[in-house]
């Protein structure tokens, strides 16, 4: 994958930025050029926190090509406290043992390796909150 | 306004066609159509379809169809709406004969998905989700429904089996539907005996790959009365939008783009969901058939999954819910299922459905066509006049 | 007063046991577990690499440390196993902790000892006042040839330490380098495993170097092993810093509290990095810690660290380190530590 793509991203994959509209206070990740509620063209940014509830998950069992290794691995999405929802991985779990409702924590991970030579991909991923 | 009419409709057999190629797959199914119209020519065509270029490495779709139906130098455009591009090429097509910009224009749609491997269509069928902040994470289509029938079974406490009561009604549809990819029926308890694709989704939850096409021809009532032909006259179109990812939308459980877009179709006809006789909906998993009668107003939110379990969306029930087989047993050429939906429906107004599975006293009937998780909604109405 | 503001660790949490690997070889785990005194290892998933453990290791040092990080005025990430051959690691871990880009970075590689460098280097930056603060990383998802010795303790893990002038943790006392060229132990270019000397990794090479850099910087502080609460040395196995330490005249329990190897493997950048911070866990304000890394080819880094009254403020700010290391964990059998590992050929 061209470099340029997965660099422009970075703010909101390695530092989780959002961005809350300064007229009516609406958020948004990732972040937006006008809010759709009120019009609003200017934000503020901040950062989402690394805990967050699973709202709902599944367990891909059946991947596209560049996560075929990874299979069968469970995907979810999450709600942070102010309402705000982030879709990842949930990872270092017992797929079975999943439940809308728990709590996760984010990490650091690597999410695409480009086939051993590309620039490699990093984003948040989820864990179980164990501690 | 000029009114508009179907007056004619091309399918061709869908499945795993080896030895047929993209091109040839969308002249057939337009050839049939032109044949059923009874018409010399046609004025513009406008192709739908999802992914050329992923699925055979071939865009720029409109002049090569053109080209092949012997339709030399006509306007012709490809119209893409992932998932939903043949209910948009159809709606194109609607708009551009009632504006009174051309007469007889050809609403098409195709794909041909099995030149590429399964993880590939996987991946060319993903793309019509967030790239940068779905996909990116390793979310697939099933994936994301698999999260939508998540919530609702938890939420309405609806049963796996409960659930496989949609499959196992559209293999009883498709059973009598000779050109459906998978023309045989299921029990019900295959269902969840199937292998899982993204839970709780299993195989049988999740509708095919397959190579298809189909074409309708549409021109103004006042051509259709002179090509003597059975007048199935469009009567409502809506087309809506939400947001692409899933995770950003407030109820993840209700397709809003399907309900407004439903919403703008029904007061355009004058007609309520009562006035339905019969409907084709989008039923690219189990869970999405639900919820899209939901949002039609059919069924309140959350006795979606219970009406289908009741027998009432059965070929014989309160309202029939694809007569074809849907997606499921018909098959998913994505480009093509919008413009197959409405070939079942013009049948079933003709009083022309195959094996059986005609549905009496059809006068009214309905189209949703649905692209994404629901970011896009297509719906339409037809009457017999 | 010059010293760590903040500390922090991170560990995968899949763990395989000596025996799952010395089944596959047929070779005698009991051997492995009482000669070398390991019992399992941490084991890196695909989705972790040196710079995913680092960025969490240093998020733990941050929330210790309770700074600004765009105070951090130096990002260095010492690592044997950078996931890039040309790209440095530390802008990655410096873009993800928000301290760009005002900051210098760069990548350091020693074999075992590149995280001790980065805490030397950092120390000596904050002290020339050039930068306020500077981060020091050691980690590694270290690799063993498969069936090779180095497969029983080739493991995964970081620690990072923030190193400033103000609400010091632990104050540097002394500091002191001891090197040779002794190649016991190297990896050449293109080659995906490293070699070692077999047991001329021993005598000549570990405990000559790491006996050099302690005996030296004892002299240097005026102390004996007595005069200190604890110790820390690099633990390329649970035997080795028993061993030295025996030889330089520590008792057990000083070695103990950052004697993580019989049950973390040897983590190679991070390990005597890692062994402070779980020995920083356990300290009281005023104790004295000697810490001496190791890395072949060869050379050690020796530190005398004070603990300061700060230690009981920020101690619960982040997870501790054995807590990582014994909770929570996820033991896999050897086909899948294969997989995780990429030790098995695919097709393209």
């Amino acid at each position: 994958m061209f470099p340029a793509r997965i660099w422009r991203e970075f703010p909101q994959r390695y530092r989780r930025e959002a961005a809350i509209c300064k007229k009516c206070g609406k958020r948004y990740f990732p972040p937006r050029l006008i809010c759709a509620e009120c019009g609003g063209r200017k934000f503020e940014t901040y950062v989402l926190p690394d805990e967050a509830t699973v709202v709902t998950f599944t367990v891909i069992r059946v991947a596209a090509q560049q996560y075929s290794d990874m299979a069968p691995y469970a995907i979810g999405i999450v709600k942070f406290d102010d309402g705000l929802q982030m879709m990842g991985q949930i990872v270092d779990c017992d797929v079975d043992k999943l439940k809308i409702g728990m709590k996760v924590r984010l990490e650091f991970r690597k999410v695409q390796s480009h086939d051993h030579h590309g620039v490699l991909s990093y984003a948040h991923k989820f864990v179980p909150k164990w501690y | 306004m000029r009114d508009v009419a179907v007056v004619g409709i091309g399918i061709m057999k869908w499945g795993e066609l080896w030895e047929k190629s993209f091109r040839d797959i969308f002249t057939e199914a337009g050839l049939n159509a032109i044949d059923d119209a009874g018409v010399d020519h046609i004025d513009s065509l406008l192709v739908g379809c999802m992914s050329g270029g992923l699925f055979v490495g071939q865009e720029h779709i409109g002049a090569i169809m053109a080209d092949y139906l012997g339709q030399k130098h006509i306007a012709a455009g490809r119209v893409e709406s992932a998932c939903a591009s043949g209910g948009l090429a159809f709606r194109q097509a609607f708009i551009e004969v009632a504006s009174g910009m051309s007469d007889i224009v050809m609403a098409g749609g195709v794909e041909k998905m099995t030149d590429v491997s399964g993880d590939g269509a996987t991946y060319a069928l993903a793309t019509a989700a967030d790239q940068e902040y779905e996909v990116f994470n390793g979310v697939t289509f099933p994936g994301l429904y698999a999260m939508m029938a998540r919530i609702y079974m938890q939420k309405y406490k609806v049963t796996r089996r409960e659930l496989s009561a949609i499959p196992f009604k559209s293999h009883q549809n498709g059973a009598k539907n000779p050109y459906a990819q998978y023309p045989f029926p299921i029990k019900i308890e295959d269902v969840e005996n199937g292998v899982l694709v993204a839970d709780p989704l299993h195989i049988l939850d999740c509708s095919p790959i397959t190579d298809g096409g189909a074409a309708v021809i549409l021109t103004t009532v006042d051509i259709a009365k002179k090509l003597k032909k059975p007048i199935i006259k469009v009567i409502g179109s809506g087309l809506a939008t939400d947001t692409i990812s899933l995770h950003q939308r407030d109820n993840m459980i209700w397709l809003k783009s399907t309900e407004l877009a439903g919403k703008k179709a029904y007061e355009m006809a004058g007609k309520k969901p009562e006035d339905i006789d019969l409907v084709e909906v989008h039923d690219c998993f189990s869970i999405a058939e639900a919820l899209v009668t939901e949002a039609l107003g059919f069924f309140k939110p959350g006795t979606g999954v219970k009406a289908a379990a009741e027998g009432l969306t059965a070929l014989n029930g309160k309202l029939p819910v694809n007569t074809s087989g849907g997606l499921k047993s018909k098959g998913h050429p994505v480009g093509a299922t919008g413009i197959g939906q409405v070939v079942e429906i013009v049948k079933q107004l003709r009083g022309t459905a195959e094996n059986g599975r005609q549905v009496k006293k059809a006068r009214v009937g309905m189209t949703q066509n649905m692209g994404g998780s629901g970011a896009s909604g297509v719906v339409h109405i037809m009457e017999v006049v | 007063m010059v010293g760590i503001v903040g500390y922090g660790a991170h560990i995968p949490r899949h763990r395989i046991k000596v025996e799952e690997i010395a089944k596959v070889w047929g070779a005698d785990a009991p051997s492995y577990k009482k000669g070398l005194l390991l019992r399992e290892k941490s084991v890196p998933t695909p989705d972790v690499d040196t710079i995913t453990l680092s960025v969490e290791a240093t998020r733990n040092a941050l929330r210790r440390a309770q700074i600004n990080p765009k105070d951090i005025g130096a990002v260095y990430v010492g690592s044997e196993s950078h996931p890039y051959a040309v790209k440095p690691s530390g802008t990655t871990v410096a873009e993800a902790i928000g301290a760009v880009p005002d900051c210098h970075c760069a990548d350091f590689e020693f074999a075992c000892k590149a995280g001790s460098e980065a805490m030397f280097v950092c120390l000596g930056l904050v002290k020339s006042g050039y930068v306020k603060y500077a981060l020091a990383v050691g980690g590694d998802t270290s690799q063993g040839a498969p069936g090779d010795a180095l497969e029983y303790s080739a493991s995964a893990g970081a620690a990072a330490f923030i190193m400033g002038t103000k609400d010091v943790i632990a104050e540097v006392l002394h500091t002191h380098s001891f090197m040779t060229d002794t190649p016991d132990f190297w990896r050449r270019e293109h080659e995906f495993y490293p070699q070692h000397g077999g047991r001329f990794t021993g005598e000549p090479a570990y405990f000559r170097t790491v006996t050099g850099a302690a005996n030296a910087i004892m002299k240097k502080a005026k102390m004996t092993a007595k005069d200190f609460d604890y110790v820390v040395f690099h633990q390329p196995n649970g035997k080795f810093p028993l061993r030295v330490g025996e030889m330089l005249g520590f008792k057990k329990e000083q070695i103990e509290p950052g004697w993580l190897s019989p049950r973390l493997g040897n983590t190679y950048s991070g390990a005597s990095p890692m062994g402070l911070t779980a020995t920083l866990d356990i300290a009281k304000p005023g104790d004295l810690i000697l810490m001496v890394s190791y890395g072949s080819g060869a050379g050690s880094d020796a530190f005398v660290w004070r603990v300061t009254d700060r230690i009981n403020e920020v101690r619960d700010l982040a997870v501790h380190t054995t807590k990582l290391l014994d909770e929570n964990l996820i033991y896999v059998d050897y086909g899948t530590y294969a997989k995780y590992r990429h030790k098995i050929l695919k097709n393209k």
